[in-house]
């Protein structure tokens, strides 16, 4: 495939067209994943997420900055949310991200979500690949502004961010279920803003309560009730990981070292558990199931008489045979039940 | 396979700081369907045509109010056609006097919006023109 050939020869015009092709979906799609697949797996995916106007775009900005200084590639894939009204999107990421601008080993994407409702767009992954086989030794996600639950991220990248910034909850928002989970490492942004140590200390609240709970009430627990320090973040000496918890300062660039320091620690540590291996497969056999149940979905509606589905539809609101039946009686006519 | 969506940078090139005709561009078009990427205010043509580049973009519209057109517009059409982006369409928007419509379309900003042109009119030229 050409396009391959070329974006492997460190074409930008072949890569952001790969990428639009992937975006795209369909055939072309297909083929240029499969020829890009098996140059892919060398990049480390950092996602980036936290409520809209914490300040993702601006520290993926100063996150770049500390790995170009080092030599490092960076491609970035921001995404925006795409309006269920008209289908159209305004991607506004690039605006914080000017300092990058004529670098060339720098690539920026903005991606719509086109529908998703996971934080991502249903491509996201497959433009991280494309990216990947490009040889950008880093890629980072920036997601839409997120709420509680979108945490779609977590699979996507090997180390998750969550960023926070003072004044958006208490200690009962940072102990729900939900984005504060899927952390690897938490980024408190607008830290010279008044709460900054506030937010820190409901994050580390919500630590201490989930490693005394993990131990049982054991001795953990005991320590606390004379308060002893909070562990050490990082990689714990049964083989976990306790997120660490950093102050920034985007707009300044502060805290972005640190923030690159402890993304390549848990680097480290994802190699040296054996958990980057683990993830990868379970991301591959998600990803396989997906792929699976689209494709079985269209092949099965493309095999319906026309009309079949339409009738009992009706036949469902008509209240002559509930949903479930109807699938049933649906299955056994192509030879599924 | 999704519909192929009409993709457009909204860039200002140049030194004046007025961004309000291109945010009411930018959201217009988003209302019509296409994905905006708007990069904001004193960009270099340099800047416009690497970012059009990586964004794959169809259209690339530009917004200038301080006289500057006759020698921003035509530099952003040279850098993106030495990138073997030929088919992307170019348009600019802003305060450009009648006589130099003509002299612009002649060196590829294929559209040229005044002050007073409607929105629905910059929709319907990149619906008319856009490649995709």
């Amino acid at each position: 495939m050409q396009l391959a050939d070329d974006l492997l020869a460190g074409n930008r015009r072949a890569l952001a067209r790969a990428i639009s092709l992937v975006e795209d979906g369909g055939a072309g799609a297909h083929a240029a994943l499969a020829a890009l697949y098996a140059q892919t797996g060398r990049s480390h995916v950092i996602g980036v997420t936290g409520a809209p106007g914490t300040g993702k775009s601006t520290l993926v900005n100063a996150l770049a900055r500390v790995y170009r200084r080092l030599g490092q590639s960076v491609g970035i894939i921001a995404v925006d949310p795409t309006s269920p009204f008209s289908g159209g999107a305004l991607l506004g990421d690039r605006v914080r991200m000017r300092d990058l601008a004529g670098d060339p080993g720098v690539f920026i994407r903005s991606m719509a979500t086109r529908g998703s409702l996971g934080g991502l767009a249903k491509a996201t992954a497959d433009v991280i690949l494309i990216l990947d086989a490009a040889g950008f030794d880093r890629i980072l996600v920036e997601t839409v502004g997120v709420g509680q639950a979108e945490v779609e991220i977590a699979s996507a990248a090997h180390t998750t961010i969550v960023v926070e910034a003072p004044g958006l909850g208490d200690e009962i928002q940072a102990i729900k279920a939900g984005i504060l989970e899927i952390a690897d490492l938490f980024a408190v942004n607008k830290a010279d803003h008044e709460g900054a140590d506030r937010t820190v200390a409901a994050l580390h609240m919500m630590q201490g309560l989930a490693s005394s709970s993990a131990s049982g009430g054991g001795h953990h627990g005991a320590q606390s009730a004379h308060g002893a320090a909070p562990p050490e973040p990082g990689p714990q000496p049964d083989g976990s990981w306790l997120p660490p918890i950093v102050k920034s300062v985007a707009t300044r660039g502060e805290g972005a070292s640190d923030l690159r320091k402890w993304i390549e620690i848990h680097r480290t540590h994802l190699h040296e558990t054996g958990l980057l291996a683990q993830r990868e497969t379970t991301r591959a056999r998600a990803e396989l199931e997906h792929i699976l149940c689209d494709e079985l979905r269209s092949r099965l509606l493309a095999r319906l008489p026309d009309g079949r589905l339409i009738e009992l539809a009706a036949a469902v609101a008509h209240r002559e045979v509930d949903p479930y039946s109807a699938v049933d009686r649906l299955l056994a006519e192509q030879g599924l039940s | 396979m999704t519909d192929p969506k009409i993709r457009v940078l909204v860039a200002k090139p140049g030194l004046d700081g007025h961004d309000r005709g291109a945010k009411v561009v930018a959201r217009a078009l988003r209302d019509a369907g296409m994905e905006v990427i708007y990069t904001g205010i004193r960009q270099t043509p340099e800047m416009i045509a690497e970012a059009a580049l990586q964004e794959d973009v169809d259209v690339v519209g530009l917004s200038i109010l301080s006289g500057a057109h006759m020698a921003l517009c035509p530099r952003v059409v040279q850098l993106l056609r030495a990138q073997g982006m030929d088919d992307v369409l170019v348009v600019v928007g802003g305060i450009i006097p009648n006589d130099d419509i003509a002299p612009l379309q002649a060196m590829g900003i294929m559209g040229v919006f005044g002050p007073g042109t409607s929105t629905g009119e910059i929709i319907d030229f990149i619906r008319r023109h856009a490649a995709r």
